[in-house]
């Protein structure tokens, strides 16, 4: 039997949209070693809030770089940004405009409606 | 992109739609590997035998005409991508081709270091954006094509930011949103491979074909947790330097199930998926129900010389090849199957095309290392073509009423807003471990039965019932619950498809029938017909030989 940790990271995570007073929630995930930060958010949706709003698509190989948010102050792309058992701030991107939670507006002009 | 491009060039305007950001998403950007063309610059080869081997691999089941398109045609489109500024990996002034499994000859192009993907994707996006006659709109997913009297009319979307419904007028439609190996909790794909494609042309009313072919790539990165890369990385680490595959006890194991591999690249994808599943239910797998592969024998320098700066990002995983094995085992990896159309890439709806892995029969019953993205730019162009010239012979039809039913759907989804329940996310995870337990690379008429009756039950209760929270932007429990929808759809086509198919053949591997049937050598083709699938065989398209026009 392989050696099973029971360790948890707490996420640490900024809420809302631009019309809100910005509020931070923490997320208890449970850790596994390699872990990245995207794969705490993306398991808080599966099992903790749905509601939270996370902008990926290619999960782990950092070829679509749209996962970027700021990570214990850091800009990272969450997808390889490393979590660790332990309290983990995660705040939108802060140079773009904000959408809701951690998605902020990076889709080019001419790519909108 | 590749359609939207040739859909421009012959004097269309195009609505080039994604769900995530264009040309970010999907399953292009993922891809490390390579790319087949018969351009024979590494040693002499023809299209003529790229088409053979693609033909042995489908045991069968090729739709001849779409793979006689896609080798043919694959080595203009590998020389036009170098135009449009791919730098395919070079030596001594022509391109690098390099071997794969199932092929007879060199002639798989790539970019280095395992950038084929990024840099392939790179330069459609660029190609796209020079043309004006190309509008990109960005984090709309698709949920509805518009059809009547059996012809597309355009499309219903949901915007991701706000939740709204938008509604697209064409005068034609091409489905290319990739495959749907997000059904299953092991793949190798990104978020966006929700099978989509599949559903919408089913609704819409086209045809689906070989819909039980799903490939499973037998050493899909399992453990320690790997970011920023592909998980289906060590396949060219194997065909360029070996590696021994070895199960919990650290025996060589492969020999067991009848193969020779001994840290040689030997093993067949099959085989080896197999001999790995066995051992793991034999309690003899690595501790994630997977294989270890073994690099230990290989010396750092000749480590680096193949694979340079790749061997530093392994490092900062925390993998030292030199150290450590790492455990793999069998994933999702792409779909054989998929929108039934002709080699002009038209299903049987009018102005209905599809294009890349979303079209199914190319490659019948199991695929070819490098086929996959060639056929995303073979038939993106002849898709493009093709709808281009559909277009010119008639007019934008503006059916409002027709997109009411959509709008209901989002409206009534709206209203089921709560805070509690389970999400629609919850159940797409739920889904794909009945996919992986159920419908996996090794399949039993018993766990097809119970697979097929926990999604038709889904369907009934869970899906019109499940609420959703009650943010307006960028709420991805609308986006999920549309996807959802699509997957149980699409995952409905192929367990169904499998249930039927009373054989193992290629990618589809029975237990309980365990060899090939003769009097199977045939297609299965499925569409709805008030709200259920039905499906039938027909004979295999042939091509016509020794006469390579296509037009």
């Amino acid at each position: 039997m392989a050696d099973r940790s029971i360790k948890k990271a707490i996420l640490r995570v900024r809420r809302g949209t631009t019309n809100e007073v910005g509020r931070y929630e923490n997320f208890e995930v449970p850790y596994e070693d390699g872990m990245s930060v995207l794969d705490a958010l993306r398991w808080i949706r599966v099992n903790l809030d749905s509601s939270l709003a996370i902008r990926y698509s290619c999960i782990n190989a950092n070829a679509c770089k749209t996962c970027m948010a700021l990570v214990n102050g850091e800009v990272e792309y969450t997808c390889i940004a490393k979590l660790a058992p332990e309290i983990i701030t995660v705040e939108p991107l802060p140079k773009r405009p904000l959408i809701r939670d951690l998605v902020t507006d990076t889709v080019p002009e001419e790519e909108k409606l | 992109m590749y359609a939207a491009i040739a859909a421009a060039r012959k004097g269309a305007s195009v609505i080039l739609l994604d769900k995530s950001l264009v040309g970010r998403g999907g399953a292009t950007v993922m891809a490390q590997m390579t790319v087949a063309a018969a351009i024979g610059q590494q040693e002499p080869d023809d299209w003529t035998i790229h088409f053979e081997d693609t033909l042995k691999a489908g045991r069968g089941l090729c739709n001849e005409e779409l793979s006689a398109l896609l080798c043919e045609e694959g080595p203009k489109r590998i020389l036009e991508m170098e135009q449009w500024g791919t730098r395919w990996a070079r030596e001594n002034g022509h391109i690098k081709q390099e071997m794969a499994p199932g092929h007879s000859r060199r002639r798989c192009c790539y970019v280095d270091f395992l950038n084929t993907g990024p840099a392939v994707a790179a330069t459609l996006r660029r190609k796209v954006g020079e043309i004006s006659e190309i509008r990109r709109i960005s984090n709309v997913s698709i949920i509805e094509i518009v059809t009547k009297d059996g012809c597309a009319l355009g499309a219903v979307g949901l915007n991701v930011i706000d939740g709204e419904v938008v509604t697209f007028q064409a005068k034609a439609v091409i489905l290319a949103a990739g495959g749907l190996t997000k059904l299953y909790a092991r793949n190798s794909a990104s978020a966006n491979m929700g099978g989509e494609p599949y559903a919408l042309a089913l609704w819409a009313g086209a045809e689906l074909v070989d819909m039980e072919f799903v490939q499973f790539f037998p050493i899909g990165h399992l453990a320690p947790r790997l970011v920023g890369m592909d998980p289906i990385m060590w396949d060219p680490f194997r065909y360029k330097l070996g590696g021994k595959l070895l199960n919990g006890q650290f025996e060589e194991f492969v020999d067991r199930y009848g193969g020779t591999d001994f840290g040689q690249y030997t093993a067949t994808r099959d085989l080896a998926s197999y001999a790995i599943l066995k051992e793991a239910e034999a309690g003899r797998g690595s501790p994630h129900g997977g294989a270890y592969l073994d690099f230990r024998h290989i010396p750092e320098d000749q480590l680096r010389a193949a694979f340079g700066p790749v061997i530093d990002r392994l490092l900062l995983n925390g993998i030292d090849l030199t150290k450590t094995p790492v455990e793999v085992g069998p994933m999702a990896h792409y779909h054989m199957g998929g929108v039934r159309v002709n080699a002009h890439m038209e299903t049987r709806i009018n102005r209905l095309y599809a294009a890349g892995e979303a079209v199914g029969g190319t490659n019948g019953a199991n695929r070819l290392s490098g086929n996959a993205i060639t056929e995303a730019f073979v038939f993106g162009e002849r898709a493009g073509w093709s709808a281009a010239e559909g277009a010119k012979h008639t007019h934008v039809d503006s059916e409002t009423k027709i997109t009411a039913a959509a709008l209901e759907r989002v409206k009534a989804l709206k209203s089921r807003q709560s805070k509690d329940g389970v999400p629609p996310v919850a159940l797409q995870a739920e889904l794909q471990n009945l996919m992986w337990e159920k419908v996996g690379p090794f399949r039993t008429g018993e766990k097809l039965a119970a697979a097929l009756a926990r999604i038709q039950q889904m369907q009934r209760n869970e899906l019109p019932n499940v609420s959703v929270t009650d943010k307006t932007l960028y709420n991805l429990d609308l986006l999920d619950w549309f996807e959802l929808r699509a997957m149980l759809t699409t995952a409905e086509s192929v367990v169904g498809s499998a249930l039927a198919r009373n054989e193992s053949r290629g990618a589809h591997q029975r237990e309980d029938f365990s060899d090939s049937n003769e009097s199977l050598l045939k297609n299965q083709v499925m569409k709805m017909r008030n709200g259920e699938l039905v499906s039938r065989w027909t004979a295999p398209v042939q091509a016509n030989r020794g006469d390579g026009s296509h037009g």
